[in-house]
């Protein structure tokens, strides 16, 4: 396969689990903004910003409603869902003869209606986020039923899953540093805000099946980061990435793969043998910030073997 | 062009058919249908006319949801159009193919043999059969291809030669498109939309097949495999080479890259070391050996042409000199197709095979004679004139349906760079039934076929037909309004 035609793959993945991840997490906070009641509608959503990974210079948190509503619909910045999901479509185009036609026309219709979206209110938009979610999930279904599982469906998976590792990192970095550490909100704010965190993450009901509705920080952190088979934790999707990762080596046949491969086992053993009560002890984000920095490594890894490698590397091999 | 009322008026859907002083494919000058038009003017006699308009838009839904488009270049949004596909075949005699046939089969031996000769010793220059100054005024001669030998003397690979037929009903060549070429695949897909709507009717014809082509143009690229691959007997290595998703024959490329099997690729995909030309793949890289380029010369490579071309790849054309890859066509076959070259295209003929032309030339002016120019100019109203480097119905003036205005704008330019300038006498292209607003009328219509040339010509029975949907226009090119026809040669 083409390393361009791969690239394409992986990066129209990766902005479609994007714009989805954002979709959901400000789907939540609307919610949650509403029970609070809060006044302080720029502390929240300078702290949505951040679990988005986005970083606000304190003079700027007093424009954060602003910044969250472009979010939304403004194509120009490269965190909201309209820029996520004209990417993912750029890409999409770039290799349109390499995906099923069902799949160019769903995401075709998600960007056309993403477009007509236009500029509504953020409180008025929980619809047009509601709609951003189900196009995406529509996608992937059709995705995995229309697509050879080939080495290019691998670079799908590979960059939905590696998105998502680093997407829901964040996400739990910053809830735990804001409701387990710092000052001690009340209780009933803690509750408020790890149920919402949950559903941020649709993990709400998966959670009360493993735990009852009792929620605790630490079981939280451990279904989030550590369970094995909900498609929404850290591990799940290490894992994922990993067995991605593998099956691209087998299908590529290339003789440099070890690298890339060693690098995502690691992190799906950093997760596969990690204790809750370790992590938390030894500091949970610092522990997330590893999970990262060694995704970023992932990717770099996968880039250096299959898609920007050196000429003369791969003349050598 | 007063209308010629047939002998009887026919019945619907043919009521509105009228005759003029053009050639008509299906009617004879008495207004009676000719023998091999019959079963199609039976068939469509038998339909009612909401079936007919069921049928076209089902034809319609199919090129639109197989995403066949081009882009008109010059305006901003909506520049992606649905091509336009009339829903009856345009139909030829046995008979007729097998001159045109001939004609092309010499036609392009011919050209091959002008292109090495012009690109080698320049017999023909030093013979005073072709003047020298034109081929090197020429935009598209390109001197690096000097005593460079291309592989098989196959400079132009595929041709897409445009015919129109005289009022005469004799077919003569109206350009040579040696450079890329386009519109195969609107020919394949049209065909195949054909079959579906009208099987009965295309069983009682007895159509030949066309769908060879892509078989065809893939053994003709394997031919050209240079000598002494590394690759040894194994499969070559053949890409097809676009400029990208914005190019208006996007949809061809990866239509054909798939027909073929082959990978379809940018410039950025490839890679040139040491003189050779790789493709990046997860596998790793990987040696190219023929290049079916649909990119124009000017952008192949920004270290031999055009600096600030971003399309091609750097390197490619030392990698071609060196013999280490092949070009498909090569490079510099414009010169061949120069619209003031085409105007010795039977002398050239002549010159290299000893034979009288099969098909002939439109009759044409070169305006850098002066003697010429002045006559033209006096009567710019009866005239075509066209840039010779140009193509697509881009850069020409038809004088019969010109303002005042664009006729001194066109005088102006002739008169400032006259080599730039050709100028042929309007013709009336032929016409062929079109299925338009419920009825049947009758539409003028050029035809392309398309010939490989490798260690032998092809030519698929038929072509594109191309058609000027619009009532009297005589302009065939998709940027211009034209539409396409399936065209069936019988057996």
């Amino acid at each position: 396969m083409l390393s361009r035609v791969a690239d394409s793959l992986f990066w129209m993945s990766r902005y479609l689990e994007r714009a989805e991840h954002t979709a959901r997490v400000i789907n939540i906070q609307l919610n949650l903004m509403l029970e609070r009641g809060s006044k302080s509608d720029d502390l929240d959503w300078a702290r949505v910003l951040r679990s988005l990974g986005v970083e606000l210079p304190p003079e700027d948190v007093a424009g954060a409603q602003v910044l969250a509503q472009s979010l939304l619909h403004d194509a120009s910045n490269q965190y909201s869902i309209v820029a996520s999901i004209e990417l993912a479509r750029e890409n999409a185009r770039q290799v349109r003869e390499q995906i099923s036609s069902e799949m160019w026309e769903q995401l075709n219709r998600l960007f056309h209606a993403v477009r007509r979206g236009g500029s509504q209110e953020a409180w008025d938009a929980r619809d047009f986020l509601q709609s951003i979610k189900e196009g995406a999930h529509l996608f992937q279904g059709i995705t995995d039923s229309t697509m050879t599982h080939g080495e290019g469906w691998q670079f799908i998976q590979a960059g939905r899953f590696l998105e998502r590792t680093m997407s829901l990192s964040t996400l739990v970095g910053a809830h735990f540093h804001e409701f387990h550490q710092t000052g001690q909100p009340s209780a009933e704010r803690a509750y408020l805000e790890s149920i919402g965190l949950l559903r941020s993450c649709t993990a709400f009901e998966a959670y009360c099946k493993a735990y009852t509705a009792d929620v605790k920080p630490q079981r939280i952190a451990e279904f989030l980061v550590l369970h094995p088979s909900f498609p929404h934790s850290l591990r799940f999707s290490a894992e994922a990435l990993e067995t991605a990762i593998k099956d691209i080596g087998r299908e590529a046949g290339s003789r440099r793969a070890a690298r890339v491969e060693r690098i995502a086992g690691r992190l799906r053993a950093t997760l596969d043998f990690a204790q809750i009560d370790e992590i938390m002890g030894g500091g949970l984000e610092g522990y997330l910030g590893e999970i990262r920095r060694q995704c970023g490594q992932v990717h770099g890894a996968l880039y250096q073997t299959y898609i920007s490698y050196p000429i003369e590397a791969a003349l050598e091999a | 062009m007063a209308a010629i009322a047939p002998k009887h008026s026919l019945p619907a859907p043919f009521h509105e058919y009228d005759l003029d002083d053009a050639f008509d494919e299906m009617v004879d000058r008495d207004g009676a249908v000719r023998p091999h038009y019959r079963h199609l003017y039976g068939a469509l006699g038998a339909l009612s006319p909401d079936e007919l308009r069921r049928r076209q838009q089902v034809a319609d839904l199919s090129f639109l949801h197989q995403g066949i488009t081009f882009t008109v270049y010059g305006r901003e949004e909506g520049t992606e159009k649905i091509f336009p596909n009339d829903l009856l075949p345009r139909i030829l005699t046995r008979d007729e193919w097998a001159r045109i046939e001939r004609g092309l089969e010499q036609r392009i031996t011919a050209l091959n043999l002008f292109l090495k000769d012009v690109y080698h010793e320049g017999k023909i220059l030093n013979d005073g059969v072709v003047p020298r100054e034109i081929i090197y005024s020429c935009k598209h001669f390109r001197r690096q291809m000097r005593g460079f030998h291309v592989r098989k003397d196959a400079y132009v690979t595929v041709a897409g030669t445009d015919l129109i037929r005289m009022p005469s009903g004799e077919f003569v060549v109206l350009e040579d498109n040696l450079r890329v070429p386009s519109g195969a695949s609107y020919m394949l897909v049209s065909r195949e939309v054909m079959k579906r709507l009208f099987p009965e009717l295309f069983r009682q014809c007895g159509v030949q097949m066309i769908e060879q082509y892509s078989q065809a143009l893939l053994s003709t690229l394997r031919a050209l495999t240079p000598q002494g691959s590394a690759q040894g007997s194994s499969e070559p290595t053949i890409v097809l080479l676009t400029p990208g998703v914005f190019n208006s024959a996007y949809f061809e490329h990866a239509f054909l890259a798939r027909q073929m099997g082959i990978e379809l690729v940018e410039g950025r995909d490839l890679v040139v070391h040491d003189n050779f030309v790789y493709m990046r793949t997860t596998a790793g890289l990987r040696r190219v050996d023929v290049i079916y380029r649909r990119i124009d010369d000017d952008f192949i490579d920004p270290l031999a042409f055009r600096p600030d071309s971003s399309l091609g790849v750097p390197g490619l054309f030392n990698a071609y000199r060196a013999g280490n890859v092949s070009m498909a066509n090569a490079l510099g076959t414009g010169v061949a197709d120069d619209k003031a070259v085409y105007a010795y295209v039977p002398a050239i003929i002549r010159y290299y095979l000893n034979e009288d032309p099969v098909l002939d030339n439109v009759e044409t002016f070169l305006m850098s004679d002066s003697t010429q120019r002045a006559h033209v100019l006096g009567h710019l109203q009866e005239y075509v004139v066209k840039a010779v480097g140009e193509s697509g119905g881009y850069g020409m003036l038809i004088g019969p349906h010109s303002t005042a205005a664009q006729r001194d704008d066109f005088r102006r330019r002739v008169e400032a760079d006259p080599r730039n300038y050709i100028a042929q006498p309007t013709i009336r292209l032929s016409r062929a039934p079109c299925f338009l607003d419920g009825t049947v009328q009758p539409r003028h219509v050029d035809l392309r076929p398309y010939i490989l040339f490798g260690d032998k010509v092809t030519i698929v029975p038929g072509g594109l037909t191309r058609v000027a949907l619009k009532k009297g226009s005589l302009v065939v090119n998709s940027s211009q309004g034209g539409g396409s026809k399936d065209t069936w040669v019988l057996d």
